[in-house]
């Protein structure tokens, strides 16, 4: 699972590019949606606190500042995508229904 | 073991995958609800490869079991309540604390590998090393700090102190800032020591930043620290030495910055402007000494307004965040139905910032069940109001103001707003005479077709409901 800096650098470049390709042009009834939705991504930390944890041996210490940790991230991640869905569940019950309609 | 290591990579490719579909997906109407969902399933698909990762190396302890549980457990739990229990209105406030919550993870993330990962294991670490550290403390303490005053601030918990509009407050967070970069330079050079003065440095650095700011800029500056917290994850990232997380946090870093470009845009406000100017308003002395007076004002009853309204052909609402905080989403919707049974063309005009966040006006009358096409986008409603009976206005301000249009010297000047004084007559529901968000005092109050009618919009409109029924509308034709 190790690899070099070089590496790790180069996926971060990537990395970086395709999140300025994803978004262009967004409608301002999705900037909150979006946003809340890639905050949820942002959660991806929880997976940094996993690590932490499966690495930490019997250190209690790093053991539950790894456990808040992931608490913290999970938060954010259900948390936001959960709030994230239910902001756009307004819209498409509002859109299918118009569809019906006429 | 080969094996294990292949099926792990296989696993973040797919997540890597799935998430650029949801995100690239979430910036369309039509496939953002897929798209949201595809995003989580990716999420899962990670935590599933970093488990199947670390069963087929180092396999993870009974002990290791019991804290993901319990941590993972009450996190979620949590997460779940709050997303199910938090009002609509309250959605800007509840992605901030949302965000600080990752930034705090990646935060603590890094005190515990320089406190516990670093000598202990006679493992010293290199430069990289240590930079990712150094950025995922400093990053993730202020998304924190800058997360949850955002939220208080929304919430009303805290307000704008003086001080910070003074030039005082660069002083300080130039302190703050340096703080920071001695205890960042520190932590660097040792890996160890240095370590809590770049925490506090930069707590106070990300409170300093966020607390002048405005509440009509707030959602920028969410979504500025929503890019925070994807750095500190991809910071995080070098950290663990997990590559999807890297990809992962500079995705969302990345796109996080464009959204604030395109916030900022809608705003017709630099984002350094945001950051530094401080509120609207109190940057420049000159309109604010000037004229922060109201002079002429014109006053009336909610039966005056009904009145008016009765005799309307075409009326236009104009929501505001007063309107999200009086929670009269539904009372409002009421009275367009009446109004929409007597053969009054009924519209709203939706302000792109208006509210705490883009997009909030549009989520909160959705709740109330308004027909998606009576919601008018501003370059939409624009050209419309000069063939316009009567706006309401309910809890609008800065987004109406005119000054805007007319006032070079105004902070407003240049911002695209509703004209909504184009219109023969307008109502501006509103609690009291204060200023808008941004401190500005706003002339369309001023105006000899616009009258103010004083009181909670909630109140006024089932008031208002009443009036029109007693008049009859919405009974016959």
């Amino acid at each position: 699972m190790e690899f070099s800096h070089t590496e790790a650098l180069w996926v971060l470049l990537l990395g970086s590019l395709l999140g300025l390709e994803l978004i262009g042009k967004v409608p301002p009834t999705l900037h909150t949606p979006l946003m809340s939705g890639a905050n949820a991504v942002s959660g991806i930390t929880m997976l940094a606190a996993l690590t932490l944890i499966v690495r930490a041996g019997d250190r209690m210490p790093l053991l539950i500042i790894g456990s808040i940790s992931l608490g913290f991230a999970l938060f954010n991640v259900i948390g936001g995508f959960l709030v994230t869905d239910r902001m756009l569940s307004m819209f498409s019950r509002k859109s299918s229904r118009n569809k019906g309609s006429r | 073991m080969m094996d294990f290591a292949f099926l792990k990579y296989a696993i973040d490719l797919i997540a890597v995958l799935l998430l650029s579909l949801g995100i690239k997906g979430l910036s369309k109407v039509r496939s953002a609800r897929e798209a949201n969902r595809l995003a989580a399933i990716a999420m899962i698909l990670a935590v599933v490869a970093v488990i199947v990762d670390f069963l087929g190396s180092s396999g993870i302890s009974f002990y290791a079991w019991t804290w993901i549980i319990v941590g993972g457990l009450v996190g979620g739990l949590l997460g779940m309540v709050t997303a199910q229990k938090v009002p609509m209105t309250a959605m800007p406030e509840t992605v901030a604390l949302f965000n600080g919550c990752g930034g705090m993870s990646s935060l603590l993330v890094a005190i515990g590998v320089v406190l516990f990962l670093g000598d202990g294991e006679g493992k010293t670490f290199d430069l990289v090393e240590n930079i990712s550290l150094v950025v995922s403390v400093f990053v993730g303490a202020i998304t924190f700090s800058g997360s949850i005053v955002a939220m208080a601030k929304l919430q009303g918990w805290l307000s704008t102190p003086v001080w910070t509009q003074s030039k005082l407050r660069h002083a300080i967070n130039s302190g703050f800032a340096i703080l920071s970069l001695v205890g960042a330079i520190e932590l660097l050079l040792t890996g160890q020591s240095g370590l809590w003065l770049l925490v506090i440095g930069s707590s106070f650095l990300g409170i300093g930043v966020t607390l002048p700011i405005g509440g009509a800029d707030m959602p920028v500056v969410i979504s500025l620290l929503n890019s925070y917290s994807g750095v500190a994850a991809a910071a995080a990232g070098f950290v663990v030495q997990s590559q999807l997380l890297i990809v992962a946090g500079a995705m969302v870093g990345a796109a996080g910055l464009i959204l604030t470009q395109v916030m900022c845009n809608g705003m017709n406000r630099s984002l350094v402007s945001v950051l530094f100017g401080g509120a609207l308003g109190t940057g420049s002395s000159l309109t604010e000494s000037g004229s922060s007076e109201y002079i002429n004002i014109t006053s009336c009853s909610v039966e005056e307004c009904a009145l008016t309204i009765e005799a309307a052909e075409r009326v236009v609402f104009v929501p505001g965040y007063g309107l999200a905080v009086a929670q009269a989403q539904h009372t409002l919707r009421e009275v367009t139905r009446v109004l929409e049974a007597s053969g009054i063309d009924v519209c709203y005009a939706i302000h792109p910032v208006a509210g705490r966040m883009p997009g909030h006006m549009n989520v909160l009358l959705a709740e109330a069940d308004v027909p998606y096409e009576q919601l008018k986008e501003m370059d939409v409603v624009n050209p419309e109001f000069p063939a316009t009976d009567v706006v309401v206005v309910l809890g609008a301000n800065d987004v109406v103001n005119p000054q805007a249009k007319n006032d070079p010297n105004s902070p407003l000047y240049g911002m695209p707003v509703l004209d909504v004084c184009e219109a023969r007559t307008i109502f501006v529901v509103k609690r009291g005479m204060s200023a808008g968000y941004s401190g500005i005092k706003n002339d369309l109050f001023e105006r000899a077709n616009t009258s103010m009618v004083f009181g909670d919009a909630k109140k006024v409109l089932g008031d208002l409901l009443v009036e029109l029924k007693e008049l009859g509308v919405g009974r016959k034709s």
